[in-house]
């Protein structure tokens, strides 16, 4: 058996969290470039050039890429031959604590969703556990603004839906809530499950690599329909039109129930902060 | 870019036609959820208020903290729908620019139209280039609100486009 120690995951998760703070992945930052370039629409082609300088700006100078620092989501995938020796859960709090206040990040959380006391150090963090095979843990940090958190939603729909109408359910949740959620989105879907694992799905599908599809061919088929549809919209970035309302689209699926058909649609905002390593 | 003063004046206001960019120079208050819940149950109690709403501008933005050798943190615009509830009234007591994101209720629009005021939208997600736009920032009311506190704001070439105008042309409801 493999042992970890849990200062090591606390050392690593506080670094992950700093680094998605201040650091757009170069990916999205290119997929921004490339949208500008493209764009024909005056509105589209400000706020993309504002975006990317933005990104330059905030790893330059270190300020937070968005004023929202967001809530802290940490999924941890941990191997079954491996075992982590320390109270993890402190260990991830105190990761949180620190990046956020040695770091000048904003802190977002309170306390209590009805009394609403600041925590004032952005703690507690979420935290996701998988088990899987083998003797590696990987980390999974992600910074969740509520401006596109508040745009999501899950759906429970019925199982007999044809496919077009699970594809206008996407399209119209988009058209109502995707101008408020800070556009170029990226919208994760989770199909299938029941309504927690939906939703879970379609946060993870925002850690895919930009334009991998799904390996089943009618949900690959699903996801670039999906794309072509909300990019027709003409959101587009800020939600003041265009043709870049979202960079991707990705479905992750799991077996459900013969009488349902959960739809969670999570709208992952332009500041994309997320951050992983395997160990 | 036209470039426009605050606080704002009348015939800027009635000038400025949705859809049209412009930097704003001057100073405006920032507010978002929690300093429009105090503001409102102040005037609702007739208390004295901490700023001076008329002709003013408020912000819907809550900074993160100031790092040293700076004047402001990260700071781009809040979703602006949730504090349609408080526009209105906040409308009648005379102030005459909101600068946030996304779109407005129809009350909102037609509070706009009424009192001749103005909804602009700046950039989400760009709270680290908005941060370079404001020369001067001072705490006014409410710290222990943390980042939700009132704060005077300096804009100096600020972008924003006008998505309500005041003839209640909508940029989002055309």
């Amino acid at each position: 058996m493999r042992i970890i120690e849990g200062e090591e995951i606390y050392k690593l998760v506080k670094k992950l969290i700093e680094d998605a703070n201040f650091d757009l992945p170069l990916s999205i930052l290119n997929a921004l470039k490339r949208a500008k370039e493209e764009e024909e629409n005056p509105n589209a082609k400000i706020v993309l050039d504002i975006l990317i300088k933005n990104a330059e700006i905030a790893k330059e100078k270190r300020i937070p890429i968005c004023q929202d620092c967001g809530m802290v989501i940490i999924f941890l995938e941990k191997g079954e031959e491996v075992c982590i020796k320390g109270p993890l859960e402190e260990y991830l709090k105190k990761a949180v604590r620190e990046a956020y206040l040695e770091n000048f990040l904003r802190s977002s959380v309170v306390k209590d969703p009805l009394l609403r006391e600041n925590t004032n150090d952005n703690t507690p963090p979420i935290i996701h556990w998988e088990i899987m095979p083998g003797d590696k843990i990987k980390i999974s940090v992600m910074i969740k603004g509520f401006g596109s958190e508040n745009a999501s939603t899950v759906k429970m729909l019925n199982p007999t839906l044809e496919k077009e109408e699970i594809v206008r359910e996407v399209i119209n949740h988009v058209k109502e809530y995707g101008p408020n959620a800070c556009p170029p989105l990226i919208i994760g879907l989770g199909i299938g499950g029941t309504m927690e694992k939906a939703i879970y799905l379609s946060k993870k599908a925002i850690f895919r690599d930009l334009y991998e599809r799904n390996k089943k061919p009618h949900l690959r088929e699903l996801e670039e329909e999906i794309l072509d549809k909300v990019n027709s919209l003409n959101i587009g970035p800020g939600g003041l039109g265009g043709k870049t309302t979202a960079l991707d689209v990705r479905i992750e699926d799991y077996p459900t129930h013969i009488a349902g058909l959960p739809l969670a649609i999570n709208l992952q905002c332009c500041a994309i902060r997320f951050k992983e390593i395997e160990i | 870019m036209r470039k426009i003063e605050l606080p704002l004046k009348e015939d800027d206001i009635l000038s400025l036609k949705v859809g049209e960019w412009v930097e704003l120079s001057g100073p405006c208050y920032s507010a978002r959820d929690s300093a429009h819940k105090r503001i409102f149950e102040a005037l609702e109690k007739g208390e004295r208020l901490p700023i001076n709403l008329k002709g003013s501008t408020i912000y819907y933005m809550g900074p993160t903290p100031t790092p040293p050798g700076r004047v402001i943190g990260s700071c781009g615009p809040t979703t602006s729908k949730r504090m349609d509830p408080f526009t209105p009234r906040f409308l009648s007591f005379g102030v005459k620019g909101f600068i946030g994101k996304g779109k407005r209720g129809k009350e909102v629009r037609e509070a706009i139209e009424k009192f001749k005021g103005i909804y602009f939208v700046t950039i989400g997600g760009a709270g680290a280039y908005l941060s370079e736009k404001i020369k001067d920032m001072k705490l006014v009311a409410y710290e222990d609100l943390g980042p939700e506190a009132i704060y005077y704001l300096e804009l100096y070439r600020f972008p924003v486009m006008v998505a309500i105008d005041s003839y209640g042309e909508d940029f989002f409801n055309k």
